[in-house]
């Protein structure tokens, strides 16, 4: 498994793409996908709700486990992919294209965000 | 004792098999493969291939073996036919459910009992006191075998390919050794997926060498080797109790609605008999909670100990739950108060992590296999 180097990553398994026109997309990673198994339901904040780096904003459950998403940053939600709530599947099977889960405009990031080889390291 | 997990003859080749592993009961063990909805799918429409390895076996041998076993366990073991298994349980003697279990009758007067991993101990210990007073030898098996189990709509195929033993003469519910791929087994039409399968013990030497031949075998037919996060499932869909969350020793069979494992009429006494009776009398006449099946409406899924509500009053517990592939919605096994249990009741939910999630009471089992 390869993490994508254009990506930025969390401690919590969070990825964040780099920012356009100030939005960044969030997703969780392959690393993570895998741990929780088929993801079978995916709860996201909304637009327009305002999430905050490091605190929960949502959760995935699969077969075994529910987990909590964190978001990496801070910032207000402007998109939500509703895919990915009609086929959480989409987690497992495509986690850094298709299976993305939220869209942020970002205020403020933590300074602890790891580039993809030191979430490799991390992860391992 | 060491602490670390014990590990099963096929440890390596699940390793090589890029399997996620999981400590159960003591034993590292496959959780899954690859994704645990596919393995149930496989399951449920062609094969799957599982090492069951940690499950425990306990032999019982000699003249008196079979009124040992009518003293120790609840069933009545002098109606299993040579070759047959029945499904049965061991309690304590104030009814609680210590295990529950499978006999299998090998010979005239030798009985394989298979416990779950995490009681063979305790199950092992209970027949072996229980058996002091008999002409008979309770021997710890554990080690001897291996288990490895073929389940789904194509394991006759599958196995048939592999074994000139005559399967279409064994019975849902029946053992009989053969040859299996060149190796000697204990072949048993018996299962936990609700599907139609085999289980083979068979030596552990003999083991890997077993499994490669059945995946060769099952290759065409779309067999997947399955962990037990979809055995999960595949019993859960099936209705079939899990020791530890549907059974427990502070639960009668009674309580699970199993009360149909216990026979009185059997000769001579046994180990909860006294107990059991009046348990039997209580829940003719007042039925406590009832074990009943819960589909979701929305796709939030309950996990065991979360609370049964109507009204917004607890009514009862959640003993298991999952997300069924087979529904593709989420559904749980509950304990619940006799007056919201009948299917169909309404107004019951589930809290599931504070909110009330709407839930539709169905009998078990969620899923039965066409034959």
């Amino acid at each position: 498994m390869s993490n994508p180097q254009q990506l930025r990553y969390s401690k919590e398994h969070e990825w964040l793409s780099s920012a356009e026109d100030g939005v960044s997309t969030v997703g969780i990673t392959e690393h993570a996908a895998n741990a929780l198994g088929d993801v079978v339901y995916v709860q996201l904040p909304e637009v327009g709700d305002t999430v905050t780096a490091g605190e929960t904003c949502g959760e995935l459950e699969s077969t075994k486990s529910v987990s909590d998403l964190y978001s990496p940053v801070t910032g207000e939600v402007v998109a939500a992919n509703q895919d990915v709530v009609d086929d959480p599947s989409l987690v497992n099977s495509a986690p850094f294209e298709d299976g993305w889960l939220f869209k942020v405009k970002v205020t403020d990031e933590p300074g602890d965000l790891l580039s993809a080889d030191e979430y490799t390291d991390f992860a391992s | 004792m060491s602490n670390a997990p014990r590990l099963t003859s096929l440890d390596a080749l699940h390793r090589a098999l890029g399997a996620t592993m999981t400590d159960f009961a003591g034993w590292d063990m496959p959780l899954r493969y690859g994704s645990e909805r596919d393995e149930h799918n496989a399951v449920r429409t062609r094969a799957g291939l599982f090492d069951l390895s940690h499950m425990g076996e306990i032999t019982v041998t000699g003249p008196e073996a079979m009124k040992a076993l009518n003293y120790a366990l609840v069933g009545n073991i002098a109606t299993i036919g040579l070759g047959r298994a029945r499904y049965t349980m061991i309690c304590q003697e104030d009814g609680g459910i210590v295990d529950d279990l499978i006999v299998y009758r090998l010979g005239e007067s030798e009985y394989m009992v298979v416990a779950n991993a995490g009681n063979a101990q305790i199950v092992l210990d209970a027949i072996t006191e229980r058996a002091a007073g008999f002409d008979a030898e309770v021997r710890d098996d554990r080690d001897a075998y291996a288990l490895i189990a073929v389940q789904g709509p194509e394991s006759p195929g599958i196995l048939k390919s592999v074994t000139d033993a005559d399967l279409d003469g064994l019975k849902y519910y029946a053992g009989l050794p053969g040859t299996v791929a060149g190796v000697p087994a204990l072949i048993a039409r018996t299962g936990y997926t609700g599907e139609d399968g085999f289980e083979l013990f068979v030596a552990p030497e003999h083991a890997e060498g077993l499994w490669r031949a059945l995946t060769e075998a099952g290759q065409d037919a779309g067999l997947v080797p399955c962990g037990l996060s979809c055995r999960d499932t595949l019993r859960l869909e099936a209705g079939m109790p899990l020791y530890g969350h549907e059974l427990t020793t502070a639960l009668t069979p009674f309580d699970a609605g199993l009360g149909r494992v216990v026979k009185f009429e059997k000769d001579g006494d046994f180990v909860g008999r006294e107990a059991l009776a009046a348990a039997a009398e209580k829940a003719e006449a007042t039925p406590p909670r009832k074990l009943v099946g819960l589909i979701a409406e929305g796709r939030r899924v309950p996990r065991a100990g979360f609370s049964v509500v109507a009204g917004g009053e607890v009514v009862g517990e959640v003993t298991s739950g999952a997300p069924s592939p087979t529904l593709g919605k989420p559904i749980a096994i509950a304990y619940v108060d006799a007056a919201h249990a009948a299917p169909g009741t309404e107004g019951v939910g589930i809290d599931i992590r504070g909110t009330h999630e709407a839930y539709e009471v169905v009998a078990l089992p969620f899923y039965k296999r066409q034959k």
